[in-house]
């Protein structure tokens, strides 16, 4: 069924008893072209553009859980393409160009705010480098714009500009950045795939990875085996643990990130706003909560729950930089489980098994990307050779050098 | 999480700073190329009982090697990272 406003004045008008499920529930087949291991964001977006962009329909998407079970709803829904390295900046504005059609495009509301996102600065220092950043992204043809402290203050009203050992100085804007409604990423693309004829298997768990003569004919699953003669794996969180069933072993540790919402407020913040001088990031929902989210616990874990010293750490954060949320109850938190990469960049590549291909390392800056890796992850995996826009995103970087540290913290995952 | 410390007692894993998998072995100087790579990028990862270096940077400063589950944060063993050397 088509979403339109008709299509919600004809259901509104019967009482919304024709409505029918967004996909299909299929049984496996026994043999598909090509397969995608993890029916997260990035899974569904390359069975999407698989279709879409390839023509390339007998495909299915395996996910363990449920739709949205995984990091897709795990995150603090923020996309922006602010970033130093050329591989990253051309890559993550073809995503950010992604999400701007995308709505028309998969004929679904994600509620896609370009609400702006606010990078502050506390020292002369930081403000040198965000202002190469934005110079850097300015030359790449991205958006950026440095701020001044009153021309933050104008746009962030509210917040403790003068804290005593943290003053903003100014802040690096990207106004095309902003928010998107998670789930319905995940939801969106799971039907828009379903309509082009991609069979979405969910609670089908991949358990094994057959490779025969070096090249890939299928995964064993929790319903069977699935032959293929394509394999794609986007299961970030647990990457390393399925690209192991291949014999790989990756430059991956997965980490914990804990996110948070407080309870509903009226609207007090209409921007992303990122402190500089700690790690917190918040924006605030339709719905009026507050969604704010820190930096990784920093040891290695698969729970999806993380400890207390971060969430406190956190909330100090917050609290210093928007005193009047310390009246805010928190309503709820969690933990997603990350693709922390040895250099902080994430890898779409193929592997050393013919017919098996990788998108992982994310760290915790995969939902921004979802458009553009499974743009990029369907055109390697389609065409068997990687796009120009993520051919430096390779799996052999850390044998050869040519690694892409953001941050310059070197080979520690647990930096990133 | 609560690590007991050998010298310390528990503590708070706030006290503490992770540097990571406990098992890889620094190669000598004249290993090829993949051994390195190996060394300083690949990890095995694990799910489950995981032996990782923990540094009680808040506390007595040791260095200590945790085993520990991932998936549950079960912490199974502490020992001093001196002593697991010469002792593994």
């Amino acid at each position: 069924m088509h979403y339109s406003i008709f299509s919600l004045l004809r259901n509104a008008l019967s009482g919304n008893r024709l409505w029918t499920p967004a996909w299909r529930d299929p049984e496996p087949k026994a043999f598909y072209d090509t397969l995608i291991v993890g029916g997260g964001g990035h899974g569904l977006a390359t069975a999407y553009y698989l279709a879409k962009e390839h023509g390339i329909t007998d495909v299915a998407v395996l996910e363990k859980g449920y739709i949205g079970s995984g990091n897709v709803g795990r995150n603090t829904t923020i996309i922006r393409s602010n970033y130093l390295l050329p591989a990253n900046t051309h890559f993550y504005e073809k995503s950010l160009q992604l999400w701007e059609g995308l709505e028309q495009d998969i004929n679904y509301n994600a509620m896609i705010s370009q609400r702006g996102v606010i990078n502050l600065f506390h020292s002369d220092g930081q403000r040198d480098a965000f202002a190469r950043r934005g110079n850097a992204m300015r030359l790449a043809g991205v958006d950026a714009e440095l701020l001044d402290a009153d021309g933050v203050r104008a746009l962030v009203p509210g917040m403790n500009m003068n804290d005593a050992r943290f003053p903003v100085q100014g802040g690096l804007l990207q106004r095309r950045g902003g928010t998107v409604r998670h789930d319905a990423v995940a939801w969106g693309y799971a039907r828009a795939a379903d309509r082009r004829g991609v069979d979405i298997l969910q609670h089908t768990e991949v358990t094994g990875i057959r490779v025969e003569a070096g090249r890939v004919t299928g995964v064993e699953t929790t319903r069977g085996f699935i032959g293929a003669r394509r394999v794609g794996l986007a299961a970030a969180g647990n990457s390393g643990r399925v690209a192991a069933m291949a014999g790989l072993r990756l430059p991956i540790e997965t980490h914990v990130l804990q996110a948070f919402v407080s309870e509903a407020i009226k609207p007090v913040i209409d921007t992303v706003v990122t402190f500089g001088a700690g790690h917190f990031y918040v924006s605030q929902s339709d719905k009026g909560g507050l969604v704010f989210g820190g930096d990784i616990d920093g040891y290695n874990s698969y729970a999806q729950r993380g400890s207390l010293p971060v969430v406190e750490e956190v909330m100090e954060c917050a609290v210093a930089l928007f005193p009047a949320f310390s009246r805010l109850r928190y309503l709820r938190q969690w933990g997603g489980v990350m693709d922390m990469c040895m250099d902080g960049s994430p890898i779409i590549d193929r592997t050393p098994v013919d017919g098996l291909f990788l998108n992982c390392g994310w760290c915790y800056g995969g939902f921004k990307a979802t458009p553009a890796s499974g743009w990029c992850f369907a055109h390697t995996i389609a065409t068997g050779a990687p796009h120009a826009l993520n051919a430096d995103f390779r799996l052999d970087r850390f044998a050869t050098g040519a690694v892409l540290d953001e941050k310059g913290a070197g080979a520690q995952a647990n930096l990133h | 999480m609560r690590i007991t410390c050998p010298h310390c007692g528990p503590r708070g894993n706030d006290e503490f700073t992770v540097l990571g998998a406990a098992d890889p072995v620094r190669p000598g100087p004249d290993a090829p190329l993949a051994g390195w790579v190996a060394y300083v990028h690949e990890r095995e990862n694990l799910r489950g009982s995981h032996r990782e270096l923990w540094h009680h940077q808040a506390g007595c400063r040791a260095w200590l090697v945790v085993e520990r589950d991932t998936w549950t944060h079960a912490v199974i063993a502490v020992r001093a990272a001196r002593e697991a050397e010469q002792a593994p």
